[in-house]
């Protein structure tokens, strides 16, 4: 059992829980994830890790309230414990030689678009993150972010902070301003990534991105994650996210594969959730 | 006066019709009347095959004649000497092929029923020895075991019994590696593994899981910082092989592992389970590949109501699977396509399994592993719509343990290479079972954790 160190309700629908994990926060990297299942018969679902103390002996996670696993994990709190903690999974980000990168996060990606850039910040690259919300309402950690980068980029999809813009369009204003990025680290839902990588690929600047299949082990065992990259050739690949990942190379995914497999049990999860949201609303009363 | 009767006694089961719509075990266990019966008809041969065909040499006509004078716990004594997991080879182990294809009676007629008799001695001992077995005096030696599967918990078993101080490292949240995430509950109840695993803590074995070895500690830092002054990987098979042709990425494609792991590990079988797994239930699959994992996921899909083709290159006689299983599985009422090979997955616009078109083979001259290699014939293709499709084509070694371990050889399909004592090309580090060799059965895992056990124990008691 894993206890919540602490827990922070960062929107309705976002929070941010830390987790006594001792051996896991000495080896976490930017880049990986864990595995966690709230109670004895609850699912194993990937997050990636936001951040992590060494020290402390704690790894910090940031969620979506989206189906029944992160419902239930939402009423844990303070103190609480949670069932299983298996990490650090997949391979760490890496972005060897460059000195000026974009690390760009859209939605909850912001959250892990963060330990990135602020590793790459902290070794002396030059580091524009370049951050997009839906509206005023859910933007989070503006503080944390502006100190793991260069310069902060901000944008909403309404307009109703800072500016109306998507991340692409902040992206594509830098480049043309003449960012001249040695490379960029892109994080968040897969459509968002998708177009990322078609601007980039117009300008000819190696993006790397972070996969979030859906999972069951994790570990290199059921193939759950699999995804094609395709080769310049006309070739494809088969890789593992859990053990090749979760990190590829942006010009080379299928996409609308991989929006195809992310929906899989799309219509069982929503079901699920609002069963969920009804036996709490009853616990309630 | 031995039982000269030509014909084993017949392992009571769930009748077909039944069993296929429950998850509860098939075979019932023999009774006490048919187990004295069965054992009986052993000759006690002064020199046993059935021992040489066995890959932990348990004792067999020993303890079949410690059943003929009803001590049946003395019987289980005499398996567990050399065997950690009675209860689950009595159910699970190819007999067919190993002790029961060297039995002299079945020279003519049918082989003694070694695997239903060791069954019952274990189910007997589970049912009536309450007691936890003894924890033995420690040596004070520490070794490291790194998976729960058959293997590690072999190589546990026998150290534990020497003394050592033995933990066992699982990355997955629950003990029994292939044993629990594998084989479904119809075949092995998992109360069954617990009860084992429950054994193994009850002599001192200590079980961390979620523990992924080389990602949260590496080999080198168990034996370094840890203490640990051998280590024993049985980490078992790794990622699912596919084929190769369109479509397999189609939502609806299922490796065999995930298949099972959703229904076996995580419970997706049960009304209510928080893991999804696509409703089947009036729907059609094809299972594609003739060995024990295929007759397990078409033997699953056929229980949660689907229609289950099992689609195979060769002729029924080639499958790879049990006999056994292959018998359950067509008396369930699922269907043989064999001689049949998928070239490729369709799928509807919302990126769904629509069907399949396949092609017939024929069977040509023998190949490099003997069996006569299959050929396609021309222009045979054909559509069989089906709504999912499980591959259930083998497995390739998990890369993990090699990529974080320096110094650790492994050959080129990424199998960990051992010597003949099960050791590593890193001294104290031995390994065993299908991250030695692929893919392969329960019991040559087992046997694969005894040698390594021997060897621990040889190298840390000079």
């Amino acid at each position: 059992m894993y206890r919540i160190v602490t827990k922070k309700v960062l929107t309705p629908t976002l929070v941010l829980i830390e987790i006594e994990a001792p051996m896991i926060a000495k080896k976490a990297e930017p880049g990986q994830f864990i595995i966690l299942r709230v109670d004895k018969d609850g699912e194993r679902i990937p997050i990636t890790i936001h951040d992590f103390n060494r020290e402390k002996g704690t790894v910090s996670i940031i969620y979506q309230i989206v189906g029944a696993t992160t419902e239930k994990l939402s009423h844990k709190e303070e103190g609480d414990y949670i069932q299983d903690f298996v990490g650090p999974l997949g391979n760490a980000t890496e972005m060897p030689g460059c000195k000026k990168v974009a690390v760009v996060g859209g939605g909850v990606g912001t959250a892990i678009a963060f330990p990135v850039a602020k590793k790459l910040h902290e070794s002396g690259v030059h580091v524009d993150l370049i951050v997009g919300f839906r509206n005023k309402d859910v933007v989070v950690l503006e503080d944390e972010f502006k100190k793991a980068c260069t310069n902060y980029f901000v944008g909403t999809d309404d307009g109703s902070y800072v500016r109306k813009a998507l991340v692409t369009e902040l992206l594509e204003e830098q480049i043309n301003a003449g960012a001249n990025y040695d490379a960029v680290f892109c994080v968040g839902p897969m459509m968002m990534m998708k177009f990322v990588c078609k601007v980039t690929q117009k300008y000819n600047i190696p993006t790397v991105v972070s996969m979030s299949p859906i999972m069951v082990d994790g570990t290199g065992m059921c193939g759950c994650c699999r995804l094609t990259l395709k080769e310049a050739d006309g070739t494809s690949v088969t890789k593992f996210a859990c053990v090749d990942g979760p990190d590829f190379d942006g010009f080379k995914v299928d996409w609308d594969e991989s929006v195809k497999r992310g929906k899989m049990y799309g219509e069982w999860e929503r079901h699920k959730h609002e069963e969920t949201c009804n036996l709490f609303k009853k616990e309630v009363k | 006066m031995p039982n000269m009767s030509l014909t084993k006694n017949p392992m009571p089961s769930q009748e077909p019709d039944v069993r296929n719509k429950n998850f509860l075990e098939v075979a019932l266990g023999y009774t006490e009347e048919q187990a004295l019966d069965e054992a009986q008809r052993c000759l006690n041969c002064k020199n046993p095959l059935c021992v040489q065909g066995c890959p932990v040499n348990v004792h067999i006509p020993q303890f079949v004649q410690k059943i003929v004078e009803k001590d049946y716990e003395g019987a289980y004594q005499v398996i567990h000497e050399t065997s950690s997991l009675p209860a689950v080879c009595g159910r699970v182990c190819p007999q067919e092929t190993q002790c029961e294809m060297h039995c002299i009676r079945g020279k003519k007629g049918d082989p003694v029923g070694i695997g239903r008799l060791e069954r019952f001695v274990a189910d007997w001992h589970n049912e009536h020895v309450t007691e936890a077995p003894a924890k033995p005096a420690s040596n004070g030696h520490k070794v490291a075991i790194i998976g729960s599967g058959p293997a590690g918990l072999t190589c546990a078993g026998d150290l534990a019994k020497k003394g050592y101080d033995v933990t066992v490292f699982e990355a997955l949240h629950l003990a029994g590696g292939v044993l629990v995430y594998g084989i479904p509950e119809f075949r092995l109840p998992k109360k069954i593994v617990q009860k084992e695993v429950d054994g193994l803590k009850a002599m001192g074995v200590k079980f961390e899981m979620n523990m992924v070895i080389g990602r949260v500690v590496s080999i080198d830092e168990l034996m370094a910082q840890y203490g640990f002054e051998a280590v024993f990987v049985g980490s078992g098979a790794g990622l699912p092989m596919f084929m190769h042709i369109p479509g397999e990425n189609l939502c609806g494609v299922y490796s065999a592992n995930e298949f099972l792991t959703r229904i076996n590990l995580m419970k997706a079988y049960k009304p209510g389970a928080d893991t999804p797994l696509m409703p089947l239930e009036g729907k059609t699959v094809a299972v594609v590949g003739g060995g024990n994992v295929a007759m397990d996921a078409a033997r699953c899909s056929k229980r949660l109501g689907a229609n289950v083709y099992v689609v195979y290159r060769r002729g029924m006689e080639e499958l790879p699977a049990r006999k056994e299983e292959v018998e359950h599985a067509v008396e369930e009422g699922i269907i043989f396509k064999t001689l049949h090979n998928p070239v490729e997955i369709h799928g509807n616009e919302n990126g769904y399994v629509s069907g399949m078109t396949c092609i017939e083979m024929e069977l040509g001259e023998p190949d490099a592993s003997g069996r006569r290699r299959p050929i396609e014939k021309k222009g045979s293709e054909f559509e069989l719509p089906v709504d999912c499709v499980i591959m259930a084509l083998g497995t390739s070694p998990n890369p993990l343990i090699k990529s974080t371990t320096p110094g650790l050889e492994v050959n080129k399909k990424g199998g960990i290479v051992v010597n003949e004592d099960g050791m590593t090309s890193k001294l104290g580090v031995y390994a065993g079972g299908d991250a030695v060799t692929g893919a392969a059965t329960v019991i040559l895992a087992m046997g694969a954790g005894k040698l390594g056990a021997k060897g621990i124990d040889e190298q840390l008691s000079k």
